[in-house]
């Protein structure tokens, strides 16, 4: 094992992925000679060169659909979108064509394409720049979407999106890129998509976190456990789509009480699904309405006061778990 | 379940027209079905064979939930049978009352096969805790809290729920499990009397008494409640007493009260609406007469119960009555001995009231407040006379008892207490 940053585990991954198949290249703004905006492909540009690391203009949608027709054409395009904020301008390209083309295609065309960048909010960038996208491409039939919350979950991830034959939409966060974690050293090290990870073990209160809300969401059940002696377990869908719904399923039936924690806005988001189909699975399991944190009803403020108080935190998961187990 | 009166919610089958295996054509009556507004016919909308009843006679139904399967004769409707008692097993789930007080029937039976009376503790019958009130009197359960209570016979009635709004959570299962709701049943304890709890039957009950009980408790509380007074002629009475009384030991002499208590349980006999509980979609019928008697200790009242009082003769009565007592005021009851009544009777007489009203005391429908025998003027045969007066007032529970009822009962006490000797029928 080898301790890494997010940021190395996914330049781990990029690096081995280009060396293991020589149809993988990485494309995007910044991506060769500035060793990208927040530095996940350096190196690899002096490593591989301008064939399999390369650099865009600011053109999302122009270059996104290079990446599609790349793809078309057999090539394995990792395409970086400098935050997923910016993915918006390239929806039609990765909506109407990635997304539909095996299908409309007859099967004749795989679509094996990775979009990859951070989403969500970082420092005070505002409300343009601090959106969480995952309900909005999981809402697309043909569309994966991954969103990995350690280094090892990163890399193994990762690779498994890379070597996917369908347009799976990797889903990062900035203010987790230097995360330390533990990551296996075996190249073929890989995770599977579409399979939960129970992040803590626990048989009073089921979170179900991702992403950014993973951390809170096990600093949160350490504190209740410390303060009110009530066991939390923790678990993170790794993949949204396909979604692992069995694990939380099963944990739900064990614990009867549930809280989703996650960056996105409240309404439609990935927790109303998840909240929808633990209700069809296992209503008779319920002790207590599935209780939701999100990020609040309004563009994310710049102000850090603000900012802090519209996303999910610690606070506001305790808060939660508390109220499902009336306490 | 179809839909027959604009407003309804649920029907009761009145009975049914077609039996099991008969064919019918479309339009033809199926059956009768009472409603909220009235009894209406189940017409058929196809030709077919009623294959198989679900709900009988008397037992209600939601909108849309399964009553019976018709088909082709001879089809395989197994499927549709497992269907529907899965459905019927979530229905008990979310109203454990009726399955549990069922099970607890067979325990109640007091009498031996040979006809000999045998010691049972007498069953306490689930306290009647009220549930959290929650708008239209509907409980809040959580699913997984229902799922248990099912799981382990826990009537949900008898808990209160510690969740907002009064939701019954696992929480409080876990707890009542903990605590033993039930357990008590098995307690060793051998009864002051050789006669049990009275045994009793549910019967269903009718549309009309369900919009009454709804009408009136919507009117008055939980209880909707009213009183008839009656005046009782009380001389022949204490002659009677005086005769009994002259063949006793001090220590074995009749009281008054005695009679009373002997006189209302005879009468409850006749009168089964009186000797009943209202419990929502049934009344339970006792079949014995159970009597509370109101007795003051330090603390406050407590009610010890008369077992079978209508089994018994005054002098048994009267012993029993000196026991509880005793044991009230010495603060020895078992729980078995002042629960379950099945009607009360409460005395103030020997204080000086001349009468006042006393407060049900649920599950029960009626208690009667007996003031004391005082000499009045009255008019008899146009002469001015005096006689014996005691006033006795019954509080009734409309849900169960009409004015009508109460009344017709009262008549009955009085004329057992006036005409002493109509107890010997």
């Amino acid at each position: 094992m080898a301790t890494l940053t997010i940021r190395d585990a996914l330049n781990q991954a990029l690096r081995e992925e280009i060396i293991r198949d020589e149809n993988v290249f990485v494309m995007g703004e910044e991506v060769a000679e500035y060793d990208g905006a927040y530095k996940v492909t350096r190196g690899l540009w002096k490593e591989f060169g301008d064939k399999r690391v390369v650099d865009t203009p600011i053109t999302e949608l122009g270059f996104a659909a290079v990446g599609v027709g790349a793809a078309m054409a057999g090539l394995r395009p990792v395409i970086e979108f400098m935050t997923w904020n910016f993915s918006i301008l390239a929806a039609d390209q990765i909506i109407n064509h990635a997304a539909k083309m095996l299908y409309m295609s007859g099967g004749q065309f795989k679509m094996p394409i990775v979009f990859r960048g951070p989403n969500g909010s970082a420092y005070q960038v505002s409300s343009q720049h601090s959106q969480a996208l995952e309900a909005f491409y999981a809402n697309f039939p043909g569309l994966k979407v991954v969103m990995p919350s350690t280094s090892a979950d990163a890399k193994g991830l990762l690779k498994s999106a890379i070597r996917d034959d369908n347009p799976v939409m990797f889903l990062e966060q900035e203010r987790m890129y230097g995360l330390k974690g533990e990551v296996p050293e075996d190249e073929d090290f890989t995770i599977p998509l579409g399979v939960a990870d129970i992040k803590r073990e626990g048989t009073d209160c089921t979170i179900v976190a991702r992403s950014m809300t993973v951390p809170l969401a096990l600093q949160a059940a350490d504190k209740i456990k410390e303060e009110l002696d009530v066991s939390v377990e923790v678990i993170d869908p790794r993949t949204i789509k396909p979604l692992d719904i069995d694990t939380i399923v099963n944990s739900v039936k064990k614990t009867n009480r549930l809280v989703i924690a996650e960056e996105s806005h409240y309404f439609a988001s990935v927790g109303a699904e998840i909240s929808h189909t633990v209700m069809e699975h296992a209503f008779d399991y319920l002790d207590a309405p599935v209780k939701r944190i999100s990020t609040a009803e309004a563009p994310n403020p710049y102000a850090k006061n603000l900012e802090a108080l519209a996303l999910p935190d610690v606070d506001k998961i305790i808060a939660a778990v508390k109220e499902v187990c009336y306490l | 379940m179809p839909k027959l009166s604009p407003t309804m919610e649920e029907g009761q089958i009145s009975r049914w027209v077609k039996n099991e295996g008969d064919a019918f054509e479309a339009n033809e009556t199926l059956a009768e079905v009472d409603t909220d507004k009235a009894t209406m016919e189940m017409t058929a909308l196809s030709g077919g064979t009623l294959l198989k009843i679900l709900k009988g006679a008397g037992d209600t139904a939601a909108l849309g939930e399964a009553i019976a399967i018709i088909g082709k004769a001879g089809e395989d409707i197994s499927a549709l049978l497992s269907e529907a008692s899965s459905n019927g097993k979530k229905e008990t789930a979310a109203a454990t009352k009726p399955a549990g007080e069922k099970a607890s029937e067979p325990k109640a039976q007091p009498v031996s096969t040979d006809g000999a009376a045998v010691a049972t503790a007498p069953e306490p019958k689930p306290t009647p805790t009220p549930v959290q009130p929650s708008e239209g009197g509907r409980m809040i359960v959580s699913p997984i809290a229902a799922r248990m209570a099912a799981d382990n016979g826990v009537d949900l009635r008898s808990i209160s729920g510690s969740g907002p709004n009064g939701r019954v959570i696992k929480r409080d299962i876990e707890e009542a499990l903990a605590g033993g709701a039930k357990p008590a049943v098995a307690k060793a304890f051998t009864p002051s009397t050789i006669v049990g709890a009275s045994p009793f039957r549910d019967e269903s009950t009718s549309k009309m008494r369900q919009v009454i009980a709804g009408r009136l408790a919507e009117s008055i509380g939980p209880i909707p409640t009213f009183y008839l007074t009656v005046e009782i002629e009380m001389d022949n009475l204490f002659a009677t007493r005086k005769q009994i009384n002259a063949n006793l030991d001090d220590d074995a002499k009749i009281s008054v009260n005695d009679i009373i208590v002997k006189a209302a349980a005879m009468s409850l006999l006749k009168h089964p609406w009186v000797n009943a509980s209202y419990q929502d979609k049934t009344v339970r019928f006792y079949e014995q007469a159970d009597i509370g008697v109101a007795v003051a200790i330090d603390e406050g009242l407590i009610t010890p119960v008369v077992r079978g009082a209508n089994l018994k003769g005054l002098a048994e009565i009267s012993g029993e009555i000196k026991d509880l007592a005793a044991k009230a005021k010495a603060k020895k009851l078992q729980p078995e001995e002042y629960t379950g009544a099945t009607f009360s009777i409460s005395n103030l007489g020997m204080m000086g009231i001349k009468e006042f009203t006393a407060i049900i005391n649920p599950p029960e429908a009626a208690i009667i407040a007996i003031g004391g025998a005082n000499p009045t003027p009255v008019v008899r045969d146009g002469q001015i006379t005096v006689r014996s007066i005691m006033n006795v007032t019954m509080s009734c529970d409309h849900r169960a008892i009409d004015g009508a009822t109460g009344a017709r009962f009262l008549q009955t006490f009085k004329q057992m207490l006036e005409s002493p000797a109509m107890m010997l029928l």
